[in-house]
Order: structure tokens, then C-alpha cells, then sequence
């Protein structure tokens, strides 16, 4: 893995190039989310279709597949490419899954993590998560970390610091020779154990970072502080990946800060509420917007096709999105798909969602090149409050 | 289908060759309805696919909404499928089950004719939809008869054999299947609607059938069965966990060439992914099928096809008796699947030996 910060913009936005696997991506880039390796709709053969080389990123926690497929049999296999037939992807490993493997600080203990995952509550040991990196051979993982929520104690907050830091160094002593590390960052709500993690976690011999434990109930306001707090003790020329963070607003936080990598699973849950994304991704759409009064419900960034209003419309979701389900189909037949409770549905939005909000990231990197983030930030959160 | 392939996408649909697909007129009649539908152009245009559609008369169902039997008019059904614009529509019949005896099954099938006039009558775009008729007449052979030529007179596009694959057996099936075939005209299809399992439509394809529809490989993919030249493959099964062939090796769609039947077996009955994948296989594999029973036949090798199926399919020379009997029927040579006792016992039948003299082996 290689990374390389390209451009500034003000603030602590920026601009890189990640190489990884047989990709270079750009960064700020987001992580397509996935269940076992694949979307949760699109079909395989349909991926191609997404713009590349921005979707080949794809978020794999490997808790997924100890429902149902052994670490021996992947490894027998060859690993997730060869698993998922998935060549031209690049695969991050982090456990957490915002959507079906949710950490249980609760159960967490020295021996290992909690998570609350489909096939129960599960505990795993730094060891047993190491042998699931080394079977599946993601170009990129992050280190076991014991992720609590904003409203635990301060003792539990520390010690949840202390045992993310010690894992780290047991899983980078037992780290495979393929795959880039990243190390987990900690601390809950504290801006100093935030602070004091982040420090330790830079002396360590890790390629990038991952920024854990945020999305599990701090608010959108005390985010920044803790995210300055996070990157202030980190160095400048390695790449910072966070997850659980959904919003386009807490996406434009994230990087406002200086983050490089998002995992989100906004697509997934507007996917499932029959929701596509239509805020305008054209600069001179942007310019010159004029919603018309049947676009607006309550809000304007989306539609729900769900809604009885699309039943005859013969639009696709966005005119001039060149997605495969703009491309093809209509508002009224998605209504249709709906209405009969038809997977084609998902898969269709899925496909649309996950193009437009790419296409979201693609403006963001064009601000940071452009000098001009902090307007372009402002100007989105002011336009869709 | 109600405007869609269970999960798939008409681009996959295209690519694995598919080129009719049948559309359910009772649920497309309730959502979004016909009318709506033609407003926004046709089936065709709503559900953006190029290539053919048929739709069923909308009769065959019970309303999985509120329960009630959806009672149509021939003129109904006719004006609903000319509203979806489909390049086939069938006529209204009166289907009886298979197993059930008696008047009924008389009055359905000269009620199925005097529909047939009526749906003549009502259909609005013969130039641009074809309407089938369909022979009924439950398993009796002379109403079979009177039916298949009190259709043949209208001189329809086409025909279909309908009535079956409702849980009769399967010798009388076959029966009523080469009965029909041996009686329609040859120029025009035949399409045996509810056909079916592989085997079923192999046997029917050597008796002179040409269209068949069936939900089973799509209905089968979601219980996380895979149709394979053996017969079927369980995903569920916990063999598949540690199993790294994938499902059908000599298959060339894109789920057998990049995934194990190990990754299947975690992802069906628990992932959507599972059925879409397993859905995708299912159909490439029917559609395998029917190009091979196409192409055996162009080439005039029509025989070794379906005795290199039987083989694979039964490879003890188990082959059931009506296929059997269907074959002979058929005129196809099937000798050489059969196990060797097998075909003594039918040798030994034929020679009118003596009961007690025939053992079973």
C-alpha cells in the first residue's frame, strides 16, 4: 500500500492517492459496505457497471463469515478474491459492521471483543481475529479494537484505550506478510484518552489509522473535537479511515478534520426505506436550482419511491444520471417494485445510491483541489438544512 | 412474473439468452393494473425489455391479497393482456384440476370453446398480439380430441397444452402431451404451460412440444437448490460447507465460474445475494437446455442428446418407466441409458411371458 497526501484545502481537508492491491485511488473515497464479502444487492456481474476505480473499495467484516463458511475453507479457497470472485477489488478488513456486527462493549473482556452479529453474541480473541486476516488476505485491515459507546464510565473508557492499544500490538506481531495494517484509535468521549491513544497508536509501526468507537452515540457536535483531538497526534502522510459515520454532513465533518477513508452505511439504510438520492451533483445544476413543487416533500435530497406521486412517472430517479438504473429504468417502475415487494428494487437503488453518493465524494475532491472545501461544505449544509 | 425475474436484472436476463418471458396478468392487473401500464406504453416499455412477452390469461388464480377467486370475462381477459401489450396473450379457459373426475371436466372443455370465439372476438390488436388458444380436457382423450379441433378450426397463432402439471401422474401426462402434439398443426408452436422440471421438458421437447413455463427454477433457487445435470444440488445441505467445486463444473455461467459451493451454501435462506445468485444459475441452466434441445435438434442429433441427458441425470439406468414409454412413443432410442434388466423386463413384456415368470429385479 502506498499513500500520498496531493492537495490541501483550507482546514484540515485533503486531497491524496492511494495505491492499493491493483488500484490507485483517489482520496477522500468512500468504502462500498457489503454482507460476506458481496453487496447486499447489486449482483456481482453488475459492479462493473459502477463507476471505477472509485467502487472498487469495498468494507468486509470477516465476522460475516463465521456464519456459515470456515476460515479453512476460505484459506483452502485462496482468500476473498478468489472467494468472491472479485479480482479488480481491493478488500478493507474491520471487524465492525454498522449494520449486523455491532460491538458489545458490554461483554467485551480482556480475552477479547463482544459483537452482536446475526448468529449471536460472539466474543473474539485477538488471535482468532489475526486467523480470520490471514485466511481471507485483505489488502487492507484494521486492528482489534474494544469500541464503547459515548456513555460509559470514565475507568471503562480508559481501559477500553489500554486493551485497543495492547491488541494492536498482538495483532501486528502476529500480522500475515501481505496486507497493509491499520492501526485502531480509541477513547470514547474523552478528548484526552482520544488524545492519548491517538499518540500511542503513532509510535506504532502501522501503515495508516483507524479512527473506532465514533458513531456509537456521541453527537454530531462533539465530533469535531474529538476527531481533532484523534488527528492532531497523528502523522500527516498516512491515511486515516473512520466508519460509522452515515450523513453526507458527518461525511463532510470527517474530512473537514482530515480524514481519508469512509465507511457508511447511509446507501444501505436509504436502499431499504426505498429512498434514492437526488440532491443535484452538477455545478450548474447546483447554481441554478429550482426545485418544482411536486419534487419537494420534506426533503429535497431525496425522493421515497415509495410514494404514490411516482406511480406514472416515466422520469428515471436523476435525469442525466448515467447509473445503470437511470440509465434504464423509471420512477414509476421502481414505485411498481416496490409495491410487489420485488429485490429487483433494492438492487436497482442500490446500484443509483451508490453511484450518486460516489458522485458526492468526486465534488468533495474537486473543492479540496479547487482550494475551495470549506465553501462547498457550507454552502451543502446550508442548502439542505 | 409481476414486471420482474426474481432478482435479476433484464441486462442478466439478456445475457444469460433468455428470450420470452412470461408475465402474470392477475397480479399485474392489481398492481400497478393494466390500465396503468398502457398508459405508460406497455409491458414492454414499463419494465424496459427488448425482447418477447407472454401473458397468461389471468384466470389460473386465487387472489393472494383478500382471498377471493378473481372471477374474468373472456372479454376482460382480453382487454387486460391487450392493455399490456405483450407479443402472446392467451385465451380464457376453464382449467380443471387433472384429478378430479366426472361432468366437470366436459363442461370445462366445451366451455373453453365457446371462449375461445368470445376472447376472438374481444381481442383488439390481432396484428400485433398473438393469441393462443389452449386445449382442455382433463385426461380424457376424445374431449382432448373434441377440443384440439374445435381449435385448430380458428386458426390460431398458436396453441397451448394446458390443464397438466397439476399433480396427476406422470404416465398420463405424457399421454395427453403426445396426443396433442400428434394432432395440432405442425407449423404452429406448441407450449405446455406449467412445464417444468428438466426432465419433464426433455420429454415433452421428444414428443413435439416447443414453449414451456415453469416459476420452479427461480421458486426452487430461493430454498437453496441448484438444478444441475445430475438432478438437483442442496446448497443447505452441511456437506456444501466444505466443498470448493463449484456447483456444476461443466456450466459456464458467471456464478459456476467465480463461486464455490462452499460460499453459496453460507450465503442461501440466510443472504438475498444467495437467491440472486442461485436464481441466475437456475435459469442460465434452463436456458442451456433449450438451446442444446434447439440446436441437438437442428443437427439432427437429437437422440444422443437425450440419452447423454438420461445418463447423467440417471446414471444406474434407473430411467423412470413413462419416460420410458414416452420415448418409445417418441421414436427416440433410449436403450442405451437403461439399465440392462430394465430392458430385458420391457423386452420380456413384450414378449407376453407369463406374470410369475417376470421377476422384479
Amino acid at each position: 500500500m502506498k499513500f500520498a497526501v496531493k492537495a490541501w484545502s483550507n482546514g484540515g481537508a485533503r486531497a491524496g492517492i492511494l495505491h492499493l492491491g491493483t488500484s490507485t485511488i483517489d482520496t477522500p473515497s468512500l468504502l462500498l459496505s457489503t454482507r460476506k464479502g458481496l453487496p447486499h444487492f447489486i449482483s456481482p456481474d453488475l459492479l462493473s457497471c459502477l463507476p471505477s476505480p472509485e467502487s472498487r473499495l469495498l468494507h468486509v467484516s470477516p465476522l460475516h463469515f463465521l456464519e456459515g463458511l470456515s476460515m479453512k475453507t476460505i484459506s483452502k479457497i485462496g482468500g476473498l478474491h478468489q472467494l468472491l470472485g472479485l479480482h479488480d477489488h481491493c478488500f478493507v478488513s474491520v471487524p465492525r459492521d454498522s449494520i449486523q456486527c455491532l460491538p458489545e462493549a458490554n461483554s467485551t473482556n480482556k480475552i477479547g471483543a463482544s459483537f452482536e452479529t446475526p448468529c449471536g453474541r460472539l466474543l473474539i480473541k485477538p488471535v482468532e481475529y489475526m486467523e480470520m486476516i490471514s485466511s481471507t488476505r485483505p489488502e487492507l485491515w484494521a486492528t482489534l479494537a474494544d469500541e464503547v459507546p459515548a456513555w460509559v464510565s470514565d475507568k471503562r473508557n480508559k481501559t477500553s484505550v489500554d486493551r485497543t492499544i495492547k491488541w494492536l500490538d498482538e495483532c501486528i506481531s502476529l500480522s500475515p506478510a501481505s496486507g497493509a495494517v491499520f492501526g485502531a484509535i480509541v477513547g470514547g468521549s474523552s478528548l484526552e484518552e482520544r488524545r492519548r491513544c491517538a499518540q500511542e497508536v503513532a509510535t506504532r509501526n502501522v501503515s495508516g489509522y483507524w479512527v473506532g468507537g465514533l458513531g456509537l452515540g456521541e453527537s454530531m457536535d462533539e465530533r469535531p473535537a474529538l476527531l481533532n483531538a484523534v488527528i492532531e497526534a497523528l502523522p500527516e502522510e498516512k491515511p486515516r479511515l473512520i466508519c460509522g459515520l452515515g450523513l453526507p454532513e458527518e461525511i463532510l465533518q470527517g474530512i473537514a478534520a482530515g480524514v481519508d477513508l469512509f465507511e457508511s452505511t447511509y446507501i444501505y439504510h436509504l436502499t431499504l426505506g426505498g429512498f434514492a438520492l437526488t440532491f443535484p451533483l452538477d455545478r450548474t445544476q447546483i447554481n441554478a436550482l429550482n426545485l418544482a413543487p411536486s419534487d419537494v416533500g420534506s426533503d429535497p435530497r431525496k425522493i421515497n419511491l415509495r410514494a404514490t406521486v411516482f406511480r406514472k412517472d416515466t422520469m428515471p430517479i436523476v435525469e442525466g444520471c448515467t447509473c445503470y438504473t437511470c440509465r434504464n429504468h423509471t420512477r414509476a417502475y421502481i414505485n411498481h417494485l416496490l409495491n410487489v415487494h420485488e429485490m429487483l428494487a433494492q438492487i436497482l437503488l442500490e446500484i443509483h445510491n451508490t453511484h450518486h453518493f460516489l458522485g458526492f465524494f468526486r465534488l468533495i475532491r474537486e473543492a479540496i483541489n479547487a482550494g475551495r472545501f470549506e465553501e462547498f461544505r457550507k454552502e451543502f449544509v446550508q442548502r439542505w438544512r | 412474473m409481476a414486471g420482474t425475474i426474481k432478482g435479476l436484472a433484464t441486462y442478466q436476463l439478456e445475457e444469460i439468452g433468455c428470450q420470452i418471458i412470461l408475465g402474470n396478468t392477475y397480479h399485474l392487473a392489481l398492481r400497478p393494473t393494466s390500465e396503468l401500464i398502457d398508459e405508460l406504453g406497455g409491458l414492454h416499455k414499463f419494465m424496459n425489455w427488448p425482447r418477447a412477452l407472454l401473458t397468461d390469461s389471468g384466470g389460473f388464480q386465487m387472489s393472494p391479497v383478500d382471498g377471493k377467486p378473481m372471477l374474468l370475462t373472456p372479454e376482460e381477459s382480453i382487454q387486460i393482456q391487450n392493455r399490456i401489450g405483450a407479443d402472446i396473450i392467451m385465451a380464457l379457459d376453464d382449467v380443471v384440476k387433472t384429478t378430479i373426475t366426472g361432468p366437470r371436466i366436459e363442461e370445462a372443455m366445451y366451455r373453453t370453446l365457446r371462449w375461445i370465439d368470445r376472447c376472438i372476438a374481444a381481442h383488439k390488436r390481432p396484428h400485433d398480439q398473438n393469441l393462443f388458444g389452449i386445449v382442455q380436457g382433463g385426461l380424457d382423450p376424445v374431449l382432448r380430441d373434441i377440443c384440439v379441433r374445435g381449435l385448430v378450426d380458428r386458426n390460431l397463432p398458436g396453441y397451448a397444452i394446458g390443464g397438466l402439471a397439476g399433480g396427476e401422474d406422470k404416465d398420463s401426462f405424457w399421454r395427453v402431451v403426445a396426443q396433442c402434439t400428434a394432432t395440432l398443426p405442425e407449423d404452429k408452436p406448441r407450449y405446455v404451460m406449467g412445464v417444468g422440471y428438466p426432465l419433464d421438458i426433455v420429454v415433452c421437447s421428444a414428443l413435439g412440444a416447443d414453449m414451456y413455463d415453469c416459476v420452479y427454477p427461480t421458486r426452487t433457487a430461493r430454498f437453496g437448490t441448484a438444478l444441475v445435470p445430475e438432478g438437483v444440488l442442496k446448497l443447505k445441505h452441511r456437506a456444501m460447507a466444505e466443498d470448493t467445486r463449484p456447483i456444476d463444473p461443466t456450466c459456464a455461467c458467471m456464478v459456476c465460474k467465480n463461486y464455490t459451493r462452499a460460499y453459496i451454501h453460507s450465503l442461501v435462506t440466510k443472504d438475498a445475494m444467495g437467491s440472486q445468485l442461485l436464481s441466475f444459475h437456475n435459469l442460465y441452466y434452463m436456458m442451456q437446455l433449450s438451446k442444446n434441445l434447439h440446436s441437438s435438434i437442428v443437427q439432427g442429433k437429437f437422440p444422443e442428446f437425450v440419452c447423454n441427458f438420461l445418463q447423467k441425470m440417471f446414471p444406474k439406468g434407473d430411467i423412470p418407466e413413462w419416460v420410458c414409454n414416452a420415448m418409445e412413443v417418441a421414436e427416440i432410442d433410449i436403450s442405451s441409458c437403461c439399465a440392462p434388466f430394465r430392458y430385458i423386463q420391457a423386452t420380456k413384456v413384450q414378449s407376453n411371458l407369463n406374470e410369475d415368470e417376470i421377476q422384479a429385479v
